[in-house]
């Protein structure tokens, strides 16, 4: 019984590290991909931009004006206590920015663009798209992959970018719009007190990260998934689960890097 | 003579496989057999489901690689190829898959001049005509506009043959070509299969379990089964062929060499179970 264990144990674990040296070796490949995608076949780039991007905007603007609305209400509510009103502008900034735009907008990446990519790559392979691909002389990561992988990569942080000046908008509305705060504060405080470089590029860094590791955890499972009904639905279901983890994990790393000074 | 009789011999096989070794950690399918492909002929593989059929294209098209021996296409050893040298050849052999494996974002005509566009640099307008002339062969210039959900199986199946000989291949693969087709469609895919053969000076190579149709349209067949070539010859040989493993395939009897049982212990042990003592 207890052999039996340790057996299933080991099992996992050398499965684990096989996936991960697999995963691994797979972004080299794509990405070896990226020159050619870049100068030869652009269209292939653009409307996957569009699919990946474009019609991602919907949830995240829907997303981050609701996010903006609930922190001006919640922060407004807390800073007329203390008769720091004036600082709503730069605390729901430094919230959008830092943490709750490459974060949230990640988050609903996965779920809405990074799902799609792993059940559309996965269909492709469980009914032999990709290996009628390969018999045609064609490469499916060069062909598939690379476009979905740079797609998804330049999307995040632009969707990012929106999600945030989209949410200091909501809470603009809420905070002096509807609850009467000064207008003048809200936005000089907000540019006084946020970084160019500590606030927003940092921001923008978490949020490229973000969307290699989302993008790449999609594709991968996609081009790995069991070619099956099954094996595609358990795949999909891996991607988000995997990727908002990651997000998740890889959020607290790069804000312990980047905000413990 | 007879060194310019084995030279003219090789010149004329198009695919030679030899002593191929292949199996998973617990199951050996191929346990070491040869087959020559010829050209210009329709050549048959077949065998009973899970003998590896689909397995050997695979392999013939450099998707797999044998544990052992050697897969050689007109005179390249796919396994020591390189990937790019691996392409290369591929674009001289057309594969048509189970369910025609259409690119369900394209429709006919974008299926059509997919691999045109990929290999070549031709103008739009010249692609155009190619492919019009291709979906003309297998009968579907009237459905270039179509999406791949909108075609029946053996209309899908056609199209998939339309991009298979759009680059003008040597050798075409077939994987189970008849299989869930109604009857009017199959006698369609056999004569599209025999015709396109000579017509085009091709090489065919089909894979297949359908006794029959593979009996009309091929010149030589080979039949598989536990892993071995168990035997070979034009069809009117292989009807006549009596070794029991043949004979079973070629008039469909249920029991013989290929038994009617998957392995298992006797019925009796299985029903009556044997009373487990109770340690103490």
């Amino acid at each position: 019984m207890l052999r039996q264990q340790v057996q299933g144990l080991g099992r996992w674990f050398i499965n684990t590290v096989q996936r991960l040296g697999r995963g691994n070796l797979f972004f080299l490949r794509v990405i070896r991909g990226f020159p050619a995608l870049i100068f030869r076949q652009p269209g292939l780039l653009i409307s996957q931009l569009h699919i990946v991007g474009v019609l991602s905007l919907l949830i995240i603007v829907v997303s981050s004006v609701n996010v903006g609305m609930v922190l001006g209400l919640q922060m407004y509510n807390t800073l007329v206590d203390f008769g720091a009103e004036s600082s709503l502008g730069p605390a729901v900034g430094l919230s959008l920015v830092r943490e709750l735009g490459p974060v949230m907008a990640a988050l609903l990446f996965a779920g809405r663009a990074g799902s799609a990519l792993t059940a559309e790559i996965g269909l492709m392979k469980a009914t032999e798209q990709l290996d009628g691909m390969e018999m045609m002389a064609v490469d499916p990561v060069r062909r598939i992959v690379a476009p979905r992988l740079l797609a998804g990569i330049i999307s995040l942080p632009l969707l990012a970018a929106i999600f945030s000046a989209v949410g200091i908008f909501g809470a603009y509305f809420v905070g002096v719009g509807m609850l009467g705060g000064d207008a003048g504060a809200f936005w000089s405080q907000m540019q006084a007190k946020i970084d160019w470089h500590d606030d927003i590029i940092n921001g923008i860094i978490k949020s490229v990260v973000f969307g290699i590791v989302v993008t790449w955890i999609a594709v991968f499972e996609g081009y790995d998934a069991v070619p099956t009904a099954e094996g595609v639905s358990r795949a999909t279901t891996r991607a988000v689960v995997n990727g908002s983890l990651a997000i998740l994990a890889l959020d607290f790393l790069l804000t312990a890097i980047m905000f413990n000074g | 003579m007879t060194s310019l009789t084995t030279q003219q011999g090789e010149k004329d096989r198009l695919v030679e496989i030899r002593k191929l070794v292949f199996g998973y950690a617990e199951r050996k399918i191929f346990s070491g057999f040869d087959i020559d492909i010829r050209r210009g002929q329709v050549t048959a593989i077949m065998g009973p489901s899970g003998t590896g059929k689909t397995t050997l294209l695979r392999m013939i098209g450099g998707q797999l690689a044998p544990q052992s021996g050697q897969v050689i296409v007109d005179g390249l050893d796919v396994v020591k190829l390189s990937r790019k040298e691996l392409y290369k050849l591929r674009r001289r052999i057309g594969m048509l898959f189970q369910n025609g494996a259409l690119f369900t974002g394209l429709n006919v005509y974008d299926n059509v001049a997919f691999p045109l566009r990929e290999h070549t640099q031709l103008p739009e307008t010249m692609i155009r005509d190619i492919v019009l002339i291709k979906l003309e062969a297998v009968g579907l210039r009237g459905g270039h506009a179509l999406m791949p959900n909108e075609l029946s199986g053996g209309m899908a199946r056609r199209v998939a043959l339309a991009r298979a000989i759009a680059l003008d291949p040597m050798v075409i693969m077939y994987d189970e070509p008849f299989t869930g087709l109604d009857p009017i469609t199959v006698g369609v895919v056999m004569q599209l299969i025999r015709k396109l053969n000579d017509a085009l000076g091709l090489t065919s190579i089909i894979i297949s379990h359908d006794v029959q149709e593979i009996c009309a349209i091929s010149d030589y067949l080979y039949l598989l089964s536990n892993g071995r070539v168990v035997g070979q010859g034009t069809p009117a040989e292989m009807q006549a062929n009596e070794s029991p493993a043949v004979y079973q395939f070629m008039h469909g009897q249920p029991d013989g060499p290929v038994p009617f049982h998957y392995p298992a212990p006797a019925l009796v042990d299985d029903l009556l179970p044997k009373p487990t003592v109770a340690k103490c």
